[in-house]
């Protein structure tokens, strides 16, 4: 899957351009203006020179962590408690229909 | 001024469980202090006076017919706006949710409930919590009640006023990085982020979800103490809440009231705290602190944590990882904002400019950022090396505590500065949190505490207090101590030192 990788349309070196904004904005679902694009090409890429140094001391041998305080097979009783009504779950929508979520059209004219 | 407003909450809690005071009339008094103060402050971003006096109805009425009720029942909480009410909006200070309302409680705000705490008002805050001065809030920033020209701090800036303004004797807050602790410090409050898990995140709105946890702000330590035992315990909504018989946090804080407390006590200073852009006034501060604390018999121990360094650059690794991943959430189909392209769009183009409206400019740039952290080929050289630095981190305190039993640091290298002077410059907030992101990559808890003014401003400078996990209570023993010896030194507590309208009834309040 080319298109889920930032890496698309980035130099090697790992340089943030322009095109690398513009495909991440892709993946995230953000329309940039070209304003937005110049201004975070230069702050992305003096951010991730400061943080790049995590490298420094992140050897192979150090384990990874991903949680501050170790748990481990948390489960709860497998019964139904706590659900939403459906007029619940549809009170914030921006828009719905005959009990569901209404959304504009998935695929475009073109496809 | 109303004289209700200047007392703790531990002295209002007690003058509403002896029926001198009403919780409509103490609910009356901060709703006034509100109207009469936040045009200047800004610190809510919401509140619904008819639904807070039909709360504290319900708390008179309980109380009259003779019900048990908690400690804290009729005392007035401000909520930090990441948290959901069903009684109040919920934004998170983003444009995207503006006018949400949740079908349900954050379980914090339950359980304050539940113990009688009556929401007074959401508090502003930098928008989803990014930010370390309230200035990204899309709704506005906060200003800082010693002085209106400067920030309070961030996120939680609006809890932290809304305190340290009188403007309520409780709030709740989130800390991600700091967001309670740096604004407790900018603006001369307490406030105290828990061991990871202590408290639920069941109803906060997602920053960060290894890092986020819910805590205490007060104008006093006991204060934040009492509504930390109001908050805490375990939550089956949150399969990271944990599940842990927590002591009472207002009995350490109580028995650590005698400062002959700190006696023995192993104070670590870690020396990749005192950062290189230490404020003078803030330092000369600390280490007053310190003194004070060894002439009480506490042994103050320099301790080496050479990982620290890494941790700034650490978090806004993973930070920004785990943030684009929550507000991915923000989609325009089930909740929140949908903006739709002139042309009508696919639901692809409606989400991508319903996030490009909805979003504010450091939403956008740590999205952008945590997109690429966690896209294929850059994952095991950022987000896995930034867990990794986790790890050294944690062991550093590990290393610390085996020879100390809490260590201090100052909260923040400087005091408030002026709203816009940071601007154009995204890392030089990054580096400003370099004193409160160790302990939310370790889980660690923390407490911030007011020991005086810089100087050379004359602003409040915080001392923060860390523990190892699951020993809360340590910090606000010493906590408890240190605030009583600032306390001595300066003939009366810190909050009631606060310049603003009505200084002389907050003075006499306060001695």
């Amino acid at each position: 899957m080319p298109e889920t990788t930032a890496a698309a349309g980035a130099p090697a070196n790992g340089e943030i351009t322009a095109e690398t904004v513009q495909h991440l904005a892709g993946l995230a679902r953000i329309a940039l203006t070209d304003a937005e694009v110049e201004s975070l090409t230069s702050e992305l890429g003096s951010i991730l020179t400061s943080i790049a140094k995590v490298g420094e001391v992140a050897t192979p041998e150090i384990p990874a962590t991903s949680h501050p305080i170790p748990l481990s097979n948390v489960t709860r009783e497998d019964v139904i408690a706590d659900v939403l009504t459906l007029d619940e779950a549809l009170t914030n929508a921006p828009d719905a229909a005959d009990g569901m979520f209404r959304v504009s059209s998935i695929l475009g004219e073109e496809q | 001024m109303n004289e209700l407003i200047t007392l703790t909450a531990a002295e209002l809690a007690a003058k509403l469980a002896a029926g001198e005071v009403s919780a409509v009339e103490a609910t009356r008094a901060h709703l006034d202090r509100i109207t009469e103060v936040d045009g200047q402050y800004g610190a809510f971003l919401a509140t619904d006076p008819a639904a807070s006096i039909a709360a504290a109805e319900r708390i008179d009425s309980r109380r009259a017919a003779g019900e048990s009720l908690g400690e804290l029942a009729g005392v007035p909480l401000a909520i930090k706006d990441v948290l959901v009410t069903t009684d109040m909006p919920a934004t998170s200070g983003s444009r995207m949710l503006e006018g949400y309302r949740s079908p349900f409680d954050a379980t914090a705000v339950a359980k304050a409930r539940a113990a009688g705490l009556v929401n007074i008002g959401k508090t502003n805050m930098d928008e989803f919590a990014m930010g370390s001065s309230t200035e990204n809030s899309a709704f506005g920033p906060t200003r800082n009640q010693w002085d209106p020209s400067r920030v309070p701090g961030g996120s939680g800036g609006g809890s932290a006023v809304a305190v340290g303004a009188f403007e309520a004797p409780l709030a709740l807050g989130s800390d991600t990085g700091g967001s309670i602790r740096q604004p407790a410090a900018l603006t001369g409050t307490v406030g105290a982020k828990p061991t990871y898990g202590g408290v639920s995140r069941y109803g906060a709105i997602a920053l960060a979800s290894s890092l986020d946890q819910i805590g205490p702000c007060a104008r006093t330590v006991l204060d934040t103490a009492l509504l930390h035992d109001v908050i805490a315990g375990h939550d089956h909504h949150d399969s990271t809440s944990l599940d842990f018989a927590w002591p009472s946090m207002a009995a350490a804080a109580r028995s650590g009231a005698d400062p002959s407390s700190l006696a023995g006590m192993r104070i670590g200073v870690v020396k990749e705290l005192m950062l290189d852009g230490l404020q003078a006034g803030v330092n000369e501060r600390f280490q007053e602190a310190l003194a004070l604390a060894e002439a009480q018999g506490a042994e103050i121990v320099e301790v080496d944590a050479p990982h620290f360094e890494y941790a700034v650059a650490a978090y806004y690794l993973i930070l920004p990882a785990e943030a684009s991943s929550n507000l991915a959430k923000y989609d325009s189909v089930r909740f929140g904002l949908r903006v739709a392209p002139a042309d009508g769009g696919t639901v692809e183009s409606v989400m991508s400019e319903t996030r490009a409206v909805g979003f504010g400019a450091e939403v956008k740039r740590r999205i952008i950022l945590g997109t690429y952290a966690l896209s294929a080929g850059y994952y095991d050289a950022y987000y896995g090396s930034a867990q990794k630095v986790r790890t050294l981190i944690q062991r550093d305190f590990a290393a610390a505590f085996d020879r100390v039993d809490v260590i201090a640091s100052p909260t923040a290298p400087t005091t408030a500065w002026h709203l816009g002077s940071h601007r154009g410059d995204p890392m030089q907030d990054y580096l400003n949190d370099a004193t409160t992101i160790p302990a939310n990559l370790a889980g660690i808890p923390g407490l911030s505490l007011p020991i005086g003014l810089a100087a050379e401003d004359g602003l409040p400078v915080g001392l923060q207090l860390m523990a190892p996990a699951f020993e809360d209570a340590r910090v606000y023993r010493a906590g408890a101590a240190l605030e009583a010896l600032i306390s001595d030194r300066d003939g009366g507590p810190f909050w009631a030192r606060v310049p603003s309208a009505d200084r002389t009834t907050i003075r006499e309040a306060g001695n």
